[in-house]
């Protein structure tokens, strides 16, 4: 028996990038395809699947709530970018910046999104600076904890401390389940394999980051079984993930707005290769957690290569797993 | 990210201006998972049968605007939308000669949260129409 939460599912459109790209689905067909699973909160990134942003036209926007309404989904979060580096040789002024925000804010409140998923990039004090709007907006500024960044780490810290000083309400987290990644995704090892790299070697790395051996010793073993620049460079992919204990999500739980639900590969209906949804859930249960588990599937890019990509089946797996983790079934 | 789908399977073709044949034509798309500022588009390689061509002979096409890449790293408000081909013309009179080409494409994108340049690459043979 699930103890009784409130937690609901959705999907990040990201998850189609590939059916999207090659224009195998558009956006309406995206959302109609998590409308079909149930998963009804819709989360959008403006700058991929809504050709123009951030100058959409008003029938755009009428378009969208018409979709909402038709396939009864809920906007849930858009993905902000901030192009620090729009400008060759220079970086955004503040002003720059914070206009940057604001322009998004704007977007996400027309969406009708109750969260921006804000890029890790952005500066604490802009944060502080931008939070007056989010509350005029009504919008909700989430910065995204995404490997190999984790709650630990001194960039996330200041911005934790900035929404402590503040107090705001619209300052919070969205972290990326990336972080929980108990074996390296095999999508990702196989892929290094088909590259070129030695599958012993490979085998070897994998094993040992399972088995939490320090990472610099197994470079020089590596080394002395013969790898070279591919299997080094897989021990460097290896350095950039991690898995945090799940338990540390409960002391951030009340500035915890949406929860990106990253996969690279569903075996069957129950598991996911790499990180152990089964052990994250339940924390967030227990916390209290009472926002969307948004599905963001990247495992394309790894298989692309050979194989033909199936996002759909692949989201659809990973919400049955939600299903019965969540005790809908 | 991408790389396999960066060159179009179609589009590979002589352009004529004034029934002279002053170059020729592929489409491609960038290698990323959103659309993108024109202006963070630090470059795009192309090569033909392992030359490359000059930066200064390319124009891209996009939506209907055409740029050199010069120009395209001070456009500040238009944008290289996910997954939009864009028409790529190397200005080189006479074109390319009838048949098979090796064609190769690398795009080089200024990501604003990536500490390094993205740089992606496809490489393709195209046929060209007699």
């Amino acid at each position: 028996m699930t103890q009784s939460h409130q937690i609901k599912r959705g999907v990040s459109l990201y998850s189609f990038q590939e059916e999207f790209f090659l224009r195998k689905m558009t956006l309406e067909d995206c959302i109609a395809a998590c409308a079909r699973l149930g998963a009804k909160g819709i989360e959008t990134i403006g700058e991929q699947m809504m050709p123009g942003f951030p100058h959409l036209s008003d029938a755009f926007y009428d378009q969208w709530h018409g979709w909402m309404a038709r396939y009864g989904t809920t906007p849930t979060c858009h993905d902000m970018f901030l192009d620090t580096k729009k400008f060759k040789g220079r970086l955004m002024t503040d002003d720059e910046m914070l206009a940057s925000v604001i322009r998004d804010l704007k977007h996400a409140s027309r969406l009708g999104c109750t969260v921006i998923r804000v890029i890790v990039n952005t500066p604490p004090h802009i944060m502080e600076l931008a939070a007056p709007y989010a509350e005029q907006y009504n919008v909700r500024l989430g910065l995204e904890i995404h490997a190999p960044f984790h709650f630990r780490h001194e960039w996330i810290q200041k911005h934790y401390e900035v929404m402590e000083r503040t107090g705001s309400k619209f300052l919070g987290f969205v972290p990326d389940m990336g972080v929980y990644e108990r074996r390296f995704p095999r999508v990702r090892s196989e892929r290094t394999i088909r590259n070129g790299a030695n599958r012993d070697i490979v085998q070897f790395i994998c094993d040992s980051y399972e088995r939490g051996v320090d990472l610099d010793a197994v470079v020089e073993e590596v080394k002395r079984m013969g790898g070279g620049p591919l299997e080094l460079g897989m021990v460097d992919d290896v350095k950039r993930i991690f898995f945090d204990d799940p338990r540390r999500l409960l002391q951030f739980m009340p500035r915890i707005f949406h929860i990106h639900a990253k996969f690279y590969e569903m075996v069957d209906d129950t598991t996911e290769y790499s990180i152990p949804y089964n052990e994250v859930i339940p924390v967030l249960i227990e916390g209290g957690y009472s926002g969307y588990l948004s599905s963001e599937y990247e495992g394309n890019r790894h298989i692309q290569d050979v194989y033909e990509v199936d996002s759909l089946e692949q989201v659809r797996r990973q919400q049955a797993m939600f299903k019965s983790l969540l005790g809908e079934v | 990210m991408f790389d396999k789908y960066i060159i179009c399977e179609d589009g590979f073709q002589n352009v004529s201006e004034g029934g002279q044949v002053v170059g020729f034509q592929l489409m491609a798309r960038l290698p990323y998972y959103r659309g993108l500022g024109i202006s963070m588009v630090e470059d795009l390689g192309v090569k033909i049968d392992s030359d490359a061509v000059a930066r200064e002979a390319i124009r891209i096409t996009l939506h209907g605007k055409t740029y050199t890449l010069d120009e395209m790293e001070v456009e500040y408000d238009d944008r290289w939308e996910f997954g939009e081909p864009g028409v790529v013309t190397v200005l080189q009179p006479g074109g390319l000669k009838p048949g098979a080409h090796t064609v190769e494409v690398s795009p080089q994108l200024r990501v604003s949260y990536l500490p390094f340049i993205l740089k992606d690459r496809d490489v393709k043979t195209l046929t060209l129409a007699a």
